[in-house]
Formats: C-alpha cells, sequence, structure tokens
C-alpha cells in the first residue's frame, strides 16, 4: 500500500476481502507503532498476498474492465512522474486549442529520448472534467499528430500510452470533425518514418484508442482492455440496454482483455502487473513498462525507415479473420 | 426526411427486410419516407430512387448503386467469394453465425461491400460500394479487406478510386478484427496518396462511426448526398452524453458542409458526371 497513489479507495466488491485484510493490518500496524511486525502481522501480509493474487488471477473480462477504470490507476502523467526524465509538455493543436485528454511532450525514457503522447483522465473531479474523463476531442487527436511530424523531423521516436473509454461524443467534436481527426491520423502514423511504440494503459475504447495507437509495437497492461467498442456501448446496442447483467455480458464476447488481443494476434505482448493491479504499485508498473519500452525502441532503431514503415504496413495489412469462400 | 435512423445496430435489424420501413417495399407503388407521397414504383427506380415530388434520396443497395454509377455492364467485381468468418464465435442475443446466415439470405450477398473495377461515363474506375442491407453495411474483415485489396488495386493500376459509403461503422461481432479494419484500410490510402492516386470518397445516408474515421473521410474530394446523417458517434449516444437536444439538421450533409469536412454536395442525378469531372482535373 505504501507505493499506491494517495487517495486509493477500494470501490470493487470483488476485492471486499481483500479490504478485509488490508482494514486488520491497519489496525494492527498502529499497534505496533511501527516496529518490527509482529508474527500476527507478517501472516496477515502474507494471506493478502494470496488473497489478491488468488482475486486477480481470476478475473473475469467485465471485472478486468473495472481494475482498468479504477480511480487510483496510474495514468499518462504518473508515467511521466515515474519512467521519464526531463519531461517538457508540449501544448496546442495550432488550429483550435489546446485539448488535456491528450498529453503530449519530449522526454527522456532510459537512454532514449522520445515523443510522448498519452490519453490523460485527471484524477480530481476539475482535472477529470477538463479532460472530459479521457475522451479527447478532435483538437486533442491534431496536436498528437502535429507533434508526432516534429518528432519525425527530428527523428525521435514515438511513444504513446492509450487510455480512453473512447473519443468524445459531442456536438461540438462532432463540428471540428472527429471523424476527420481520427482518420488522418491513422493514414499518417502509417507513414511516419520514426519508430512508434503502444502501450494500452489502462481503457483502448475504440476509434479514440487507435487514434493514437497506429505503432511498430503495441503492448497492453495484464488488466488492460482494447476493443472496438466499450461494454456498456455494445451491451446498450446488442442487448438493447447496458445494465449489471448485460455489460458483463457484452464485455465477455468482445475478448477485449490483453490475454484475447495477444492470442487474436491484435497486440504484440502483455506487460504483467503488480500483483492486485497497477494502483497497488504504480512504481513497479511503471518500472515494467520503462523496460518494455526501451527493449522495443532498442530493436526498432536497428531498421532503416523504409523497413520499419513497410513492416508497420504489414503488420495492420495482414489483421482479418474471414473465409475466401462462401 | 422524417426521423433519422440511428447509425446504430438496431436499425441493421431491421434494414435488411423487405419489410422495413427504409427498404423499397415490393408492389406497383410505394410511399415516400419523407413526404409521404404515393409513388410509382418503376418510375422511382426509374429516377435513381430519389423521390420526384421531395428529392429525397432513398437508401439503396449495393448492386443498385453500382447500376445507377457505372456505365452498363461494366462492372468486374473482386473478390466477390470473400465471406465473414466468426473469429470470436460472438454470441448476443443471437449468434452472429446466425446474423450472417441471415443476411446472406435476406441480400444475397456474401457481406456488406461490392468492390471491383467498371467505367463512368467512359473513365476506368476502381469502385468499392458499401451496402447498409448487410448488417447495417458494418465493416469487419471482409469489408476491410475487401476496400483495402481496391485501394491496392487503384494504387497499383494508376486507376482512380470511388468508395460509396454507406454503413453503421465497424462491425461489434468481430471486435478487434474490426477496429484494426480502420488502421488498414487508412494505411492503405496512405500509400494510394503517396503514389499520387486520386480518392473520390462518396457519403451517403448513413455513414458514421468507424467508416467515417476512417477511409469515409480521408478522400482527397468527399461528396455527399444530400441530406445523409454522416457522423462519428450517433445521435442518440451524444444526445445521451450532453443531456441536451441537438440543433436542427445535426450531423446532416449541409451541417458538415458548412462545417467544412465536405467539399459538395451531390445530388444522385448528378454523381457520375461530378465524379467524372473531378477525374478529369486530377488528370488520373
Amino acid at each position: 500500500m505504501s507505493n499506491a497513489i494517495p487517495g486509493f479507495v477500494a470501490t470493487m466488491d470483488f476485492e471486499q476481502p481483500i479490504v478485509e485484510i488490508e482494514r486488520q493490518i491497519a489496525a494492527l500496524e498502529s499497534k505496533v507503532g511501527g516496529s518490527v511486525p509482529s508474527d500476527e502481522l507478517a501472516t496477515l501480509y502474507a494471506t493478502r498476498e494470496t488473497v489478491l493474487s488468488k482475486t486477480y488471477s481470476g478475473l473475469s473480462a467485465w471485472q478486468t474492465v473495472r481494475v482498468a477504470r479504477h480511480p487510483a490507476r496510474p495514468q499518462t502523467l504518473d508515467y511521466v512522474d515515474l519512467m521519464c526524465r526531463d519531461f517538457c509538455q508540449l501544448h496546442g493543436d495550432r488550429r483550435f486549442g489546446d485539448d488535456p485528454a491528450i498529453v503530449t511532450g519530449f522526454a527522456r525514457i532510459g537512454p532514449w529520448k522520445v515523443l510522448l503522447v498519452g490519453h490523460q483522465k485527471g484524477r480530481t473531479t476539475p482535472e477529470r472534467i477538463s479532460c472530459r474523463f479521457g475522451c479527447a476531442n478532435p483538437e486533442g487527436y491534431r496536436k498528437a499528430l502535429l507533434k508526432m511530424r516534429i518528432a519525425e523531423k527530428f527523428q525521435i521516436p514515438i511513444v504513446t500510452l492509450v487510455d480512453t473509454p473512447g473519443a468524445y461524443p459531442g456536438v461540438e467534436s462532432e463540428q471540428r470533425g472527429q471523424a476527420e481527426a481520427i482518420a488522418v491520423n491513422l493514414r499518417e502514423m502509417s507513414r511516419i518514418r520514426v519508430p512508434i511504440v503502444t502501450v494500452v494503459i489502462g481503457e483502448g475504447g475504440s476509434g479514440g484508442a487507435l487514434g493514437i495507437a497506429v505503432a511498430d509495437r503495441v503492448a497492453m497492461l495484464e488488466y488492460a482492455w482494447y476493443s472496438v467498442i466499450s461494454p456498456e456501448g455494445c451491451a446498450a446496442i446488442l442487448w438493447k440496454e447496458a445494465n449489471e447483467r448485460t455489460n458483463p455480458l457484452a464485455a465477455k464476447s468482445l475478448a477485449l482483455t490483453a490475454r484475447e488481443n495477444l492470442a487474436n494476434g491484435l497486440v504484440d505482448a502483455v506487460i504483467q502487473e503488480p500483483i492486485g493491479g497497477a494502483h497497488r504499485n504504480p512504481k513497479s508498473m511503471a518500472a515494467a513498462v520503462q523496460a518494455w519500452i526501451v527493449e522495443q525502441l532498442s530493436e526498432l532503431s536497428r531498421l532503416d525507415a523504409d523497413t520499419l514503415v513497410r513492416q508497420r504496413y504489414e503488420k495492420f495489412r495482414t489483421i482479418g479473420s474471414l473465409r475466401s469462400h462462401p | 426526411m422524417g426521423a433519422m435512423a440511428e447509425p446504430t445496430w438496431e436499425t441493421s435489424e431491421v434494414a435488411p427486410t423487405a419489410t422495413s420501413k427504409r427498404a423499397v417495399p415490393d408492389g406497383l407503388w410505394m410511399q415516400c419516407l419523407a413526404c409521404g407521397e404515393t409513388l410509382f414504383r418503376k418510375a422511382v427506380e426509374q429516377n435513381l430512387l430519389v423521390c420526384a415530388r421531395c428529392d429525397y434520396h432513398m437508401r439503396v443497395t449495393g448492386r443498385q448503386r453500382i447500376e445507377q454509377l457505372l456505365d452498363p455492364e461494366s462492372f468486374e467485381p473482386m473478390n466477390a467469394k470473400m465471406s465473414p468468418a466468426d473469429p470470436l464465435n460472438f454470441v448476443d442475443l443471437k449468434a452472429y453465425s446466425d446474423r450472417i446466415v441471415q443476411a446472406q439470405k435476406l441480400t444475397g450477398e456474401n457481406d456488406g461491400v461490392q468492390t471491383g473495377t467498371g467505367f463512368i461515363k467512359g473513365r476506368k474506375v476502381v469502385v468499392a460500394v458499401l451496402d447498409f442491407s448487410f448488417l447495417a453495411g458494418s465493416m469487419g474483415s471482409v469489408v476491410g479487406e475487401k476496400v483495402t485489396c481496391a485501394i491496392e488495386y487503384a494504387t497499383d493500376h494508376g486507376l482512380p478510386l470511388v468508395v460509396v459509403s454507406c454503413s453503421g461503422g465497424a462491425r461489434m461481432q468481430e471486435s478487434g478484427f474490426s477496429l484494426m479494419q480502420m488502421a488498414k484500410t487508412s494505411a492503405a490510402l496512405g500509400r494510394l496518396d503517396d503514389a499520387g492516386g486520386l480518392f473520390i470518397s462518396v457519403l451517403t445516408d448513413p455513414t458514421t462511426g468507424g467508416v467515417t474515421a476512417s477511409f469515409a473521410m480521408l478522400g482527397d474530394v468527399i461528396f455527399a448526398e444530400p441530406k445523409a446523417l454522416i457522423g462519428f458517434a450517433g445521435p442518440r449516444v451524444i444526445r445521451q452524453t450532453i443531456r441536451q437536444d441537438l440543433p436542427e439538421g445535426f450531423q446532416t450533409s449541409e451541417f458538415l458542409l458548412n462545417a467544412g469536412f465536405v467539399d459538395r454536395i451531390v445530388h444522385r442525378a448528378n454523381l457520375r458526371s461530378e465524379i467524372s469531372r473531378i477525374i478529369d482535373y486530377s488528370g488520373n
């Protein structure tokens, strides 16, 4: 718990047994007063680990979605703090404004200078409102592309972190061309001549996620989700109503978990989360994400730009499942 | 036109059937859905399925569109036998595999897009035409693959590409596979663009979701039929999100023209000549 981001609130029913153990630990710790843990305390710690790993190894698709949305789950700016040095945020799309739902800037990750692009949901209520809970507007996607172009010009690799329920559905976002902004990003990212690596750190909701995820390598965190539509959206349409009964059914049908996306060849890797999820230990989560990014960039940096772009094209070109005959 | 259909799967539940409000019913006479006028069916068909009284552009199937758009007998289909798999064994209230079979029976098509080559006023083109009557013209692996093959053919043969969109968006039953078709088709258009190829995108009622947010919005020139519903999110989703009524005419062709996302609104009767004109200007 010591590593967790302040403000951690356990909100998930399936975590109740863990919450109970943690309550007992807290009670004992206050008695011990911070000195060497008693045997009883050590037992409780061990029990907590066991219950945590048992709970988290058996999460359903819908429970996974809820972990991916946990309010204390690390967001792009947390990863900036935990794995980047010398972050230099760059604002604005030079056309309309600056969308806080997508953060862009130069950063150093391990030995690499990179351009970082990531969805930001916000943590406090005012932040969440200004970030629209991670739902970007067209100017967010246009800002991302503008900065990616600068990275291309200066031969700086691009790292994107995906965490959005979907692009924002509003009157103004339609008026300013939400669809066009995403479409242009898909086309342009496919031919950018520097390495691009993507990690889905939380929610990978539809076109709003893909709009910054046309990458040479794509990983998902163990409890992230990535799909063509949110489970609620899918349930509302195919089950006629999104509710406690239909959301889990939709989540299961959509094959949205990291393992399923890996098995279906839609992502390249799954990055394991700390026991009990990224929100329980953001520091070790960020270390794992950093290690994966650094490894991919080292491999991709060996390719010339033509090969890189050709391989990226082939990667998406070959995705699909169909029959050649009826 | 009357109340606009939601560009969702719910429409697809009714759209493919002959009794649908949207489809043109069998019989000698039919009623215009927009103005209610009783029309002689043959005359409406000769008028490209446009109401002679109020100019309402009725929805047309992929085959009808190809007949209307191309010079007679000039269409040569590509990948006609490609048909959908069910990679996720998707089941909602009904199994996807059953939906596929049902849609195939109703439409006589393998999936929701026709692609091939043909001529428009003597100019050779590659065409892709989405068919709303097949599962709401939704893009799964087959639509994505056939559109991509069409784009690549246009790129390799230096031919102009014309795509007529009519779709509720990405096909949910193929989940991530459908999503990635957006990247695949858009990447192929990047190559067509690199090669100096011409892409004319024609938006018809409705064009929404993952189709709008990929190839449909990437035309060098974008036409829209009058009063079509065109958008990213569906009107119902937006209404639920902002909890306000939507402005009059929101997400219509005319709205997009004003917002700067469509080049021209083109009456169906002028589509062939307008496309030919752009091809001539492009020198493709």
